[in-house]
This record gives C-alpha cells, sequence and structure tokens, in this order.
C-alpha cells in the first residue's frame, strides 16, 4: 500500500470527490444502493457503507474489495434518491491504486486457453477496470 | 438500398459472430442495411468513470470522427457494451466544448469532432425507423410462440441518459419478438447484472449470479433466452454449461435477439438449436406467397 | 580541401559541431560516440538504431531511423538503441490461425486506448494503431499487410502507454499469415529439394576441412549476384 501514500486520512474524501465529480454528503444512507446491489454478497462492506467511509475518511477503505468487486452495473445509481453515482466513486477508489500501477490483476498470469475462450469486451473491460 | 453507418466492435467480429450476420441479415430484408464503419476501432467497452480522465474517451471520439468524415451524424451499435460506451462518450463530449478541445488537440491527425454525432441502437431503429407493423410484416416464418425470456442486462438500460428504454421495465426487445409471434416471458431478473468482465479473474462470480439469471427465466417458462451482447452471452452460455444435466435444471438456450428476428425474416435456422427450429412455423402470408409462384 | 560546413546539434544535452548533412548516427560517431550495440545495416532495414530527438521550437518529440535521419542545427537527441519487450514463445505449425491467437500470446493488446501515439513513433509510416486494433479482434490478414514494412525498431513499444508489444506482436502475424495463407514459393520448395539431395555438401565438406586463411581468400574471391540477377 506504500505507492497510495500520497492518499491520507485527511485528504482520502477530498481525492475521491475530485476525481468522482460527487458529493458524498448527499447521501443519508437510506442503503437503497446496498438493498440492490447484485455484487454486495461478494463485498467486505455494503455499497451505502462505501459512502460512509468517505464521509467519516475512514482510510482502511483503500483495503476494501468492494471498489473490485463493483462492475459498474449502474443498479445502484439509476435507484439513488439522492442522484449519488456510487459507480463513479468506486471508480475513483480505484483509480487511486491503479494510477500507481498498482494493478489488481495480472495479464501475465493468464493462460492462452483462458483468454481463448473469452470475448475481446470482457478482455478490454477487465484490463481497464484492474490495471492501470 | 438505404444504409446506415454500422459500428460492429471487437466480439462481433470473433466469439460472437452470429449476432452480426443475423443483424445484416435482418436489416437488408428491411431495407436498410448496415454499412460497417470504415476503419472503426475498439470502443474501450467500459466508459471511463473519472472526471479527469479524457485519455479512455479517444477510441470512442475516433470512431465519431469516422462517422463525421462520411458526412453522416447517427451510428448504429449492436453490442449492448459498446453501445453504451459509445453513447456515454457521446453525452460527455458533445455537450462540453473544453472537453472535445482537448481530445481534438490530441488527435491532431484527424479531422476536428464537431460533436454531432448520435449513437443508436439497432432496437431504437427498428421500432423508430422501421416499426413493429413493419417487421411483422417482413415475417415469412412464424415463431410460433416460442417462450423467450428477453435479457437486457446493465448496459442498454443504464444510465437513464443513455437507456433505450425504461430502467427497470423495458420492453423493446420483447416488442421486437412479439411482433415476429414470440411469446415474451417478463422475468425479474432481466436487467440484473450478469457478472460482465469480473468473468476474466472472478470466473466463479460470474457464474453463480448467471445462474440466477437463468433460474429466473426458466421459472417463467422460457425455453430461450434472448440477449443483446456477446459478454452476457458468454456468462450465460458458461453457466448454463456448467448447470446442464443437473437436477431439477431446465435447460435454456441462449441466443441473440438478433438470430431470432433472422430465423422469423427467412434466415436458414439450422445454426440455431433444435428447440428453436421446431417451434418455426411458415407463415400463413408466406405459404401463399410460394402458392402463388 | 573546401571548408566544410558545420552545424550544431546536442548529444545529452551536450553541444557538438559536425558537418551538416550527414546522418545523426554518423553526426554521434562524428562527435565521438562509438556504437557497440544499436548499430547494424546502416541502411535503415535492421532497425536496430531506432532514435528520438527534438528540434528548436517544436514541442514535440520526433523519431527516426539514426542511419537514415539527415541532422538539423540545433537538434536534440540521443540513441534509443533497444526496446526493452518480452516475446512470446510459439510453434509456427502448432497454432491455429482461427483462434483469437495474437491476444493469447500479446493480450496487453486489450489494453489499447486508440490513442494512435505507436503510430506517430514510427519511422516506417505504418498505421500501428490500425493493426493493434485489427489484431484484437483476431483479423490476421489486416495485421499482416499493415505491418508489412515494419523492421522492428521498438520505438512504437517503447512509447505506448498500454505497454503493447506491437513489433513483436506483428512479427508473429506476418509469420502465421505467410505458414497458413500465403501459398509456398516455388523458388524455395526447389531450393529445399536441392538441399535434400545433398547438391551442396561436397562444397560444404570442402570449408570444413580449409583453414582460416583459406576461408577468408574464399569469402574475398566470391562472387557476389549482380542486380536483378538471380543466381
Amino acid at each position: 500500500m506504500s505507492k497510495t501514500k500520497a492518499v491520507s486520512a485527511e485528504n482520502l474524501r477530498a481525492r475521491v470527490e475530485e476525481l468522482s465529480g460527487e458529493n458524498v454528503f448527499a447521501c443519508y444512507q437510506c442503503g437503497m444502493c446496498a438493498a440492490g446491489c447484485p455484487l454486495a454478497d461478494e463485498m467486505d462492506r455494503l455499497p451505502s457503507q462505501v459512502i460512509r467511509d468517505l464521509q467519516l475518511e475512514d482510510i482502511t477503505l483503500l483495503d476494501s474489495n468492494a471498489p473490485w468487486v463493483c462492475a459498474s452495473c449502474l443498479a445502484c445509481e439509476v435507484r439513488c434518491p439522492k442522484g449519488v453515482d456510487l459507480a463513479k466513486l468506486m471508480e475513483a477508489l480505484r483509480q487511486l491504486h491503479l494510477r500507481k500501477e498498482l494493478d489488481h490483476m495480472s495479464i501475465d498470469d493468464m493462460s492462452h486457453d483462458e483468454i481463448r475462450k473469452l470475448p475481446q469486451i470482457a478482455l478490454v473491460a477487465s484490463f481497464r477496470k484492474k490495471t492501470g | 438500398m438505404k444504409t446506415i453507418p454500422y459500428f460492429p466492435g471487437c466480439s462481433l467480429k470473433d466469439t460472437a459472430t452470429p449476432f452480426e450476420t443475423s443483424a445484416q441479415f435482418v436489416m437488408e430484408k428491411l431495407g436498410l442495411a448496415l454499412a460497417e464503419l470504415d476503419r472503426w476501432n475498439c470502443c474501450g467497452t467500459v466508459s471511463s468513470l473519472t472526471s479527469d480522465d479524457l485519455m479512455h474517451h479517444l477510441a470512442a471520439v475516433r470512431n465519431f470522427v469516422r462517422v463525421q468524415d462520411l458526412g453522416e451524424t447517427e451510428l448504429v451499435a449492436l453490442c449492448a457494451m459498446c453501445y453504451n460506451t459509445l453513447a456515454r462518450t457521446a453525452q460527455r463530449v458533445n455537450g462540453d466544448d473544453a472537453d472535445r478541445d482537448k481530445i481534438n488537440q490530441f488527435m491532431d491527425r484527424e479531422s476536428d469532432y464537431v460533436g454531432d454525432v448520435k449513437i443508436v441502437h439497432l432496437l431504437q431503429v427498428l421500432r423508430d425507423r422501421i416499426g413493429w407493423e413493419t417487421l411483422a410484416e417482413h415475417s415469412t416464418v412464424n415463431l410460433n410462440g416460442l417462450n423467450v425470456a428477453c435479457y437486457y442486462g446493465c448496459t442498454l438500460v443504464r444510465p437513464k441518459s443513455v437507456g433505450i428504454d425504461d430502467a427497470e421495465n423495458p420492453t423493446l426487445m420483447d416488442d421486437a419478438l412479439e411482433a415476429v409471434g414470440a411469446t415474451p416471458r417478463a422475468f425479474p431478473f432481466a436487467t440484473e447484472c450478469c457478472g460482465t468482465y469480473q468473468v476474466v479473474d472472478r470466473r466463479d462470480l460470474s457464474i453463480e449470479h448467471s445462474f440466477r439469471i437463468l433460474q429466473s427465466a426458466a421459472r417463467t417458462g422460457a425455453d430461450v433466452i434472448a440477449t443483446a451482447c456477446p459478454l452476457c452471452q458468454h456468462n450465460l452460455q458458461e453457466a448454463q454449461r456448467e448447470l446442464s444435466g443437473m437436477e431439477n435444471i431446465r435447460d435454456l438456450e441462449i441466443v441473440y435477439f438478433t438470430e431470432l428476428l433472422g430465423a422469423a425474416l427467412g434466415m436458414d435456422p439450422t445454426a440455431l438449436p433444435e428447440r428453436i427450429t421446431q417451434s418455426l412455423q411458415t407463415t400463413a402470408a408466406a405459404q401463399a406467397d410460394q402458392g402463388g409462384n | 580541401m573546401t571548408e566544410e560546413k558545420l552545424t550544431q546539434i546536442f548529444v545529452m544535452g551536450k553541444a557538438y559541431d559536425v558537418p551538416a548533412g550527414i546522418t545523426i548516427m554518423d553526426a554521434m560517431e562524428y562527435a565521438g560516440y562509438r556504437f557497440v550495440r544499436g548499430a547494424g545495416c546502416r541502411s535503415g532495414f535492421c532497425g536496430a538504431c531506432g532514435t528520438v530527438y527534438r528540434k528548436d521550437g517544436d514541442y514535440r518529440l520526433e523519431f527516426a531511423l539514426a542511419c537514415q535521419e539527415m541532422v538539423e542545427e540545433g537538434m536534440h537527441l540521443t540513441q534509443i538503441p533497444f526496446t526493452p519487450a518480452p516475446r512470446s514463445d510459439y510453434q509456427l505449425n502448432e497454432l491455429d490461425a482461427a483462434e483469437n491467437v495474437l491476444l493469447q500470446h500479446y493480450p496487453a493488446i486489450a489494453r489499447c486506448v486508440s490513442c494512435n501515439t505507436c503510430t506517430k513513433a514510427c519511422p516506417q509510416d505504418i498505421e500501428v494503431m490500425d493493426y493493434v486494433q485489427a489484431a484484437l479482434r483476431g483479423d490476421l490478414k489486416r495485421v499482416a499487410e499493415l505491418s508489412f514494412d515494419c523492421i522492428q525498431c521498438g520505438l512504437c513499444a517503447m512509447r505506448c502507454p498500454a505497454d503493447i508489444k506491437h513489433y513483436h506482436l506483428s512479427q508473429m502475424a506476418r509469420r502465421l499469415y505467410s505458414v497458413t495463407e500465403s501459398p509456398e514459393p516455388a523458388h524455395l520448395t526447389a531450393r529445399m529439394a536441392e538441399l535434400g539431395d545433398g547438391a551442396y555438401d561436397a562444397e560444404l565438406d570442402e570449408m570444413m576441412s580449409m583453414t582460416l586463411d583459406q576461408l577468408k581468400q574464399r569469402y574475398a574471391e566470391r562472387v557476389i549476384e549482380k542486380e536483378g540477377e538471380a543466381l
């Protein structure tokens, strides 16, 4: 995590708001995003908790798997009563890592056999979301 | 024949060729042929969501320049991911002079993009430029009540600003297939995420979520799932393969919606699963046609 | 001897006066640099001498082969002798050209953002980005055709923000395309048969028995194929 040390508890929220263009205090914690998220059961904290942690500048959020599990399906985005685009917050959290070349997957570890079966759109999307 | 500029996307040239060939067949039958864009490049498949990242919108804009160079303003996409990525970039750069200027300066070897290319999905073209009645009139084979669950996934309907239909209850694909004799089976997971690109390094996750979609569709009595995305198709197919033969599992066929339209408009159905070809029935109109010849 | 016209260039920041109208490579040697690597055929074919430079008053970095580009007044340059870029291992006759084989061996092509920086870096004027895009969708023929003039200098891979290994990728495409799609050339078949029949065995045996000096003499006296004349 050393490479993300430019991000601290004091500027986590500011950096994420800057990258996402979203206001995390617009959220009033109704939990609609978490209720409708198809991948929430894979996350170590709920989507609504991700926003709460940003409000509270909880730096441990940088270690959460939630942004990497989020697939930008936007179920939360269309349902948020306050118009917060959670997918953009998740993207910003990923970018804090990826812009320091902290990839979340290894292209070199993929076998020819794995790649053979996949549609190109899967690879392009995955590399864009998980490699910097 | 009238034509419309068309963006295939990479997967339609490789893993999803039936999607492209069937769509081309359908549109030629309907008198509005898909004219593949010259020198198109990968759209990027996911839209960059950070405020400062213009670089990842370049790929889409380069395609807009190709459309503009043809003197056209409309580009039709088939692949749902391509549609979404292209449409979101168009939305961002068409409405933002500063962003567009930056991109134009960077792409100094291209003509400047002026910002008036509109992205449409084939389903919108079918509804708005062809119409369900015309589509039905061109049908020579009746899908004969084939039970189809139309799976929209995420990228055709979200975000609302680029969605081609209602974000929660889309019916566009259902309407198209109903017009040619299918019986659409509405199901609650029609817009649930299949796990998308997570299949690359979290296959377990995409299989599990695709399984829920398959189950939900099967419970409505569907025999076939129609999709508009090569990645949804892949994930659902992979889940179906894993489940095939298990107890209490009803196998579903997973096809592109254009394959069903193609079969209805007279395309050789031999590439389609037997369950689908069995229910095909030559329409009275077509029989009368043949009798007249 | 007439007075030589000199021009000022900068090599890694240090000024040198060199004769006008010579190549970057000659100019660097004139200035006292010695190429141990990063120089080869000196004729624009081998791709060993990819170089970058900047001209006064131009914000752009320019790309060229050092053995081909002439120096200009105020040119700032250095040598980029080698681009570290791993090449995938493959056996041509074991590959299935119908599959997305380029993507399997070079998956980083899926990271292309279509920025076109590779194309701008190519000293051979190849549409590099276009062939990367063709590779992504599995169009082997288009990759082979578009990349035909590639001399493997590696400047594309040096510049790529997505870390794609363009020149290795396109070499694989050309090789695979030639094996799977191109007709086998008749002269190659004939020559292979000739070799198999032992047409040159005696000559090779003779050379194997010669001393180094005899070999040198043989080399110096060899008959060189004239232009347009096939041996």
